[in-house]
């Protein structure tokens, strides 16, 4: 216990680092899922191809083989970074990215076609159509999920502690050598700040979700 | 008769085909729509007659065969097609109101997003619309919280708001309890009057004798027969227009 309460600025830069890499690479993940659900439903077949290509190659890869990629493969291809951080939010970002992706498009089906089909009627274009009336009906359906998404790219993160990063996981690693004798106490302190994370983000998709249906 | 190509024809069909899958939908169509006229199209369920409406705005696309509207061929996608859209005015059996936005913002959102109308001429010339379609003092309401007749009549608004030169209607009254039938038919014989060129799929034989030019029967895919109202009904030149006719006045 005391070695936690000795520890807390080293707990509290992990903290500060494992949120800043999930709200960049959610941000990121958000858009760049956003666009490739878009491009599935596109009237362009390559978009729908690259996109469907994609998500299942960046869902079905283990995320530490992604990282691996984006830590050493990508600086020996020439793409050279100063910090390990930007590794680390290109890899939880393009994973995350593919989920999202899924997500938004499952979404997108949930609109009964007709709303589409009205809009394209009154000769608005592809994107209009998406942004003006598919998507604003599409998120009431895909934020819980989204957040489901964004909760597991918090702990996702925590892959980053194996590659240079040192975030609340990689901190946990170095003060369990630090101190052996208390391994237990270390992880747990590990854990407490993740809770600190993904139980406000739970709560608010129990909050959205009843929104939700009331809305309905 | 009116089959012969035209060219000035509003909206004209020129061997059109369509098949799903095994299925032949559209079989050598060929059709004429002169400017203000009102063409009732008729026929069982099945014999192709929605999607040949939906085909006119390229809701459906077609195998062969061309499709222009005021002497513009249908473009294949994007942007060109989209334009020519915003010419065709299209009301939907399900009505299709965006379900998110006001009664008034149904209307509005055309002119505002594709027509570039600013807002207060738009919200103007909406409300105008909705009080001549009669649900006016339901502007600020979601289109849920509207009987289907009122949904129906914000969709012909909704189409009109555009200025089209042609409305399409696909089986405007099928998904309508019998009493709100009338006031949404109320709508369309008054558009009629006022010279709207018009094609209608519709199962409402009374519309088609009140307010059509002519009736175009439809049967598996083909144009069967192409008549004035009182032609056709009274008598009908084909076993096959015979015999749905006689099934519907037997009920």
């Amino acid at each position: 216990m005391d070695a936690v309460i000795a520890s807390l600025p080293q707990y509290w830069d992990g903290f500060l680092r494992t949120l800043y890499l999930s709200v960049i690479s959610g941000i990121i993940a958000l858009l760049v899922g956003t666009l490739l659900a878009a491009m599935r439903v596109s009237p362009v077949a390559a978009l729908r191809g690259f996109s469907m290509f994609y998500v299942e190659v960046a869902r079905n890869t283990p995320l530490t083989i992604i990282f691996f990629f984006a830590a050493i493969v990508l600086p020996r291809l020439g793409v050279r970074f100063e910090q390990f951080e930007v590794a680390a939010i290109i890899a939880l970002s393009s994973y995350t990215a593919a989920f999202i992706a899924e997500a938004v498009r499952s979404g997108v089906n949930s609109v009964p076609v007709g709303q589409a089909e009205a809009a394209r009627s009154v000769g608005m274009t592809f994107t209009q159509v998406l942004g003006f009336i598919v998507l604003p009906q599409a998120v009431r359906t895909v934020i819980p999920p989204l957040i489901n998404i964004l909760i597991a790219l918090v702990k996702n993160s925590s892959v980053a502690g194996a590659f240079f990063v040192l975030e609340l996981f990689g901190y946990g690693r170095q003060l369990s050598n630090d101190y052996g004798n208390q391994v237990l106490w270390i992880l747990l302190g590990v854990a407490f700040f993740y809770l600190l994370i993904t139980v406000p983000l739970g709560l608010l998709a129990h909050f959205v979700e009843r929104k939700v249906a009331i809305a309905r | 008769m009116t089959t012969q190509a035209s060219g000035d024809a509003l909206v004209s069909l020129n061997g059109v085909n369509k098949h799903y899958g095994q299925l032949h939908v559209l079989k050598d169509i060929n059709l004429q729509v002169q400017k203000g006229e009102v063409v009732v199209v008729i026929g069982p369920s099945g014999s192709g007659k929605s999607t040949l409406c939906r085909a006119i705005n390229r809701l459906e696309t077609i195998d062969d065969g061309d499709i222009a509207i005021d002497g513009k061929k249908l473009p294949e996608e994007g942007k060109d097609l989209a334009h020519l859209r915003a010419d065709v005015g299209m009301v939907f059996q399900s009505f299709n109101l965006f379900a998110h936005k006001t009664i008034l913002e149904n209307v509005t959102l055309g002119p505002i997003k594709v027509k570039k109308v600013a807002k207060g001429t738009a919200d103007k010339e909406a409300m105008a619309l909705l009080e001549r379609v009669g649900v006016g003092h339901q502007a600020p309401k979601l289109p849920a919280q509207l009987s289907g007749g009122q949904q129906q009549r914000v969709a012909i608004a909704r189409a009109l708001a555009m200025k089209p030169k042609v409305m399409l209607f696909d089986e405007p009254t099928s998904a309508l309890d019998p009493e709100m039938i009338n006031e949404v038919l109320d709508v369309m014989i008054q558009l009629a009057k006022e010279g709207m060129t018009m094609i209608v799929v519709t199962h409402e034989m009374g519309f088609a004798r009140k307010a059509a030019d002519r009736v175009v029967f439809m049967a598996d895919g083909q144009i069967v027969e192409d008549a004035t109202p009182e032609e056709f009904f009274t008598n009908p030149k084909s076993t096959r227009a015979k015999d749905f006719l006689s099934k519907l006045l037997t009920h």
